[in-house]
């Protein structure tokens, strides 16, 4: 009878979870669940030829705002070439990126878009993927390796030289004490910011490694107690919109007059750039970098083409300033830009 | 636990006594501590294997158990440690702290890969018995202690790489004379298509080491014994400082194989390696039925709970859904399995009186 019961509790159980995974996946519009039900709707003779194509995106993100935008990108880019578009984060844990890109290769995928933060970890995997015919392209991070890595193209920005856009910005608005701001502890791209701004600015150029997005309130805490303890600083670079909300928290908690930037965008950040307490973004437009490598491996398996031509596919650096924060600001509000 | 009867045995006598009472073979089966995950484990494997196509395959089972493994080598470790009443927070930091200070061996100073992973073993065992050996004299909580330490690996790991490689990551470990020995060793692959892991092989030979050593031996009484009450194993001449630091003292070193297998393997180590990752060994371990105060688990459950861990990140891939709930689907799971197991325990335990 107890063992009735236990067994009638764990079958329940399993469909409890069945049914709150259909509901979890089936609900939501963003395509992602294996269920293929969306653009069946639509379901005409130009869209056919993708159905049966799948691609895995693997990135390193941690479900912040930048990402956000980035896995829109490659799931609209997936519903509007009709293929099926399974987009995933490792938050920064090179094994498990390892790990999701050979499950990917398990499930023998039609096209692999991959960050490459650190490509000595990804390199055997991606080997594998290689191996198995499977065509690849990295996005984001990886400018500098994705042609060992065995990629067709890369999709993103090359940090450096963006970095030493933002510098430049600062030392053409007469700052001469840059405080850099790094949310990661692993991501080298991040360095390379830095050290690119350093290149462009020019001048005394210090970076904080803070806590990150998982805890504003302590990268705040961290920031403004940096900006108490050295007035000199008058100007502050941060490299993640989150962030930069917290910088100008911090910068008017410690009641500096620092200049803020940023690197890359979201709402608030827009806004802030509009009323004046951030002067510029640096936009890498990581809609893009979702999006092309989605379209790219698309025309590569229907139409055998390769983008790029054996460089870089670059999306920025592009700069939004008080000038053109009005457009952006609609669009980063709809989560695209 | 049940402590075998030791000392002389009296002369046999046809008593009856109801400390012997003969238990049926399925009340005592549902008495182990695994059994809970087991049922949990079966569960998530038969979701997962019947919703997606490629979790059945070789190929599938190699990818989830590779995942589950170097989770499951922690967990049995830290299973130990938690049997023997302590918690272990620089668990997770350890294995970046070791894989970094391999690489900087290698990489930096020199050393060829063996002398380097002897080091690291060493220094790990240090850092382990520092551990043990402060829990021990403060009498601090274990869960304070090894929380300072945990924060001294985490900012060292940063500062150290910063300072000497300019930059967050260790890397160029494949150029590394004895890189590919070692490889063949700690990361390496075997059954060619469907590439598993050796570091399942690593963990099962663990697993079952753990399990003879607290099933069969005097130290697995003795493990069981400061968990469940320190003071009376003390009273009964169990060494219980010794016990307890010789079990910090496997962690860390456990921690220091992991670390070496994921550096060997990535070719590379970055510096916020395993920051986190302490509390997924700690709840594979609950889920394996180990009590959060000490005295009772085993090392199988905490690998089945570990094996939970790996079928889901990786079930979850196959599925394909939106992973913006991940973590949602991962707590859920975990927390079915932990009620499982709870569900399981009551019954036996009611069936014990």
């Amino acid at each position: 009878m107890r063992q009735l019961r236990l067994a009638l509790t764990a079958v329940l159980m399993v469909l409890g979870l069945a049914a709150f995974a259909a509901a979890c996946g089936g609900d939501d519009d963003s395509g992602g669940g294996g269920s293929g039900g969306t653009p069946a709707t639509s379901d005409d003779v130009n869209l056919t030829q993708g159905q049966d194509t799948t691609i895995a995106v693997i990135t390193h993100g941690e479900g912040d705002a930048f990402w956000a935008v980035a896995k829109k990108g490659a799931e609209d880019a997936g519903k509007q070439m009709g293929v099926t578009v399974k987009y995933s984060e490792s938050a920064n844990d090179p094994q498990k990126q390892a790990q999701l890109i050979d499950s990917a290769v398990t499930e023998k995928v039609d096209g692999i878009a991959t960050s490459a933060p650190n490509p000595d970890a990804i390199r055997d995997s991606l080997k594998k993927a290689t191996d198995a015919g499977i065509p690849i392209i990295t996005l984001n991070s990886g400018a500098e390796d994705y042609q060992a890595l065995g990629a067709i193209t890369h999709v993103g920005q090359t940090e450096t030289i963006a970095g030493e856009g933002a510098g430049k910005k600062f030392k053409d608005a007469g700052a001469t004490k840059l405080l850099c701001v790094i949310h990661e502890q692993s991501n080298i791209g991040l360095n390379q910011r830095c050290d690119g701004a350093k290149k462009g600015f020019g001048g005394d150029v210090e970076n904080l490694q803070v806590k990150g997005v998982n805890d504003i309130q302590t990268t705040l805490t961290e920031i403004q107690s940096k900006l108490q303890s050295d007035d000199s600083i008058d100007a502050v670079l941060t490299l993640n919109p989150d962030i930069a909300i917290a910088a100008r928290d911090a910068i008017q908690g410690a009641s500096s007059d620092a200049k803020l930037g940023t690197f890359d965008l979201s709402g608030d950040v827009v806004t802030a750039i509009q009323d004046g307490e951030i002067e510029f973004a640096v936009d890498q437009q990581q809609y893009l970098q979702g999006y092309l490598p989605v379209v790219f491996l698309t025309l590569y398996k229907s139409n055998a083409n390769t983008v790029g031509g054996g460089q870089p596919v670059l999306t920025g650096p592009g700069f939004v300033t008080k000038d053109n924060a009005a457009t952006v600001q609609k669009l980063a509000e709809a989560g695209t830009r | 636990m049940t402590s075998a009867p030791t000392g002389a045995a009296p002369p046999a006598v046809p008593v009856a006594d109801e400390r012997l009472a003969n238990i049926g073979l399925w009340a005592r089966l549902m008495r182990r501590p695994e059994v809970g995950s087991l049922l949990g484990a079966l569960i998530v494997c038969a979701f997962f294997w019947v919703t997606t196509d490629a979790f059945g395959t070789l190929s599938g089972i190699a990818n989830w158990t590779d995942v589950a493994s170097t989770i499951g080598i922690m967990a049995v470790a830290v299973a130990l440690l938690m049997i023997g009443g302590e918690f272990d927070l620089s668990a997770g930091v350890m294995t970046g702290t070791t894989g970094l200070l391999m690489g900087l061996l290698t990489t930096e100073w020199g050393f060829s890969m063996w002398p380097a992973i002897v080091v690291t073993f060493a220094f790990a065992a240090l850092v382990g018995f520092i551990n043990g050996y402060m829990v021990i004299r403060t009498r601090l909580p274990s869960f304070i202690v090894t929380l300072a330490t945990f924060f001294v690996l985490q900012g060292a790991n940063l500062g150290v790489t910063k300072a000497i490689t300019g930059t967050v990551r260790v890397a160029g470990l494949a150029d590394v004379p004895g890189y590919e020995s070692a490889s063949k060793v700690f990361s390496d692959t075997f059954w060619s298509p469907h590439n598993f892991r050796l570091s399942v092989i690593w963990w099962i030979v663990i697993a079952a080491v753990a399990t003879w050593v607290l099933s069969r031996t005097r130290a697995g009484n003795w493990i069981f014994a400061v968990g469940g009450d320190a003071n009376a194993a003390r009273n009964v001449g169990v060494p219980v400082a010794r016990v307890k630091i010789a079990l910090f003292m496997t962690t860390a070193m456990c921690a220091a194989l992991v670390g070496i297998m994921i550096g060997l393997r990535l070719a590379s180590v970055q510096a916020g390696q395993g920051v986190g990752e302490e509390f997924t060994y700690i709840i594979a371990a609950v889920v394996g039925g180990c009590l959060l105060t000490g005295g009772y688990g085993s090392a199988i459950g905490a690998s089945l709970g570990a094996l939970i861990v790996g079928m889901a990140f990786i079930g979850i891939q196959f599925s394909g859904w939106n992973t913006d709930w991940r973590f949602l689907f991962l707590g859920v799971i975990l927390l079915l399995a932990v009620l499982v197991n709870n569900l399981v325990r009551q019954r036996a335990e009611g069936a014990r009186r």
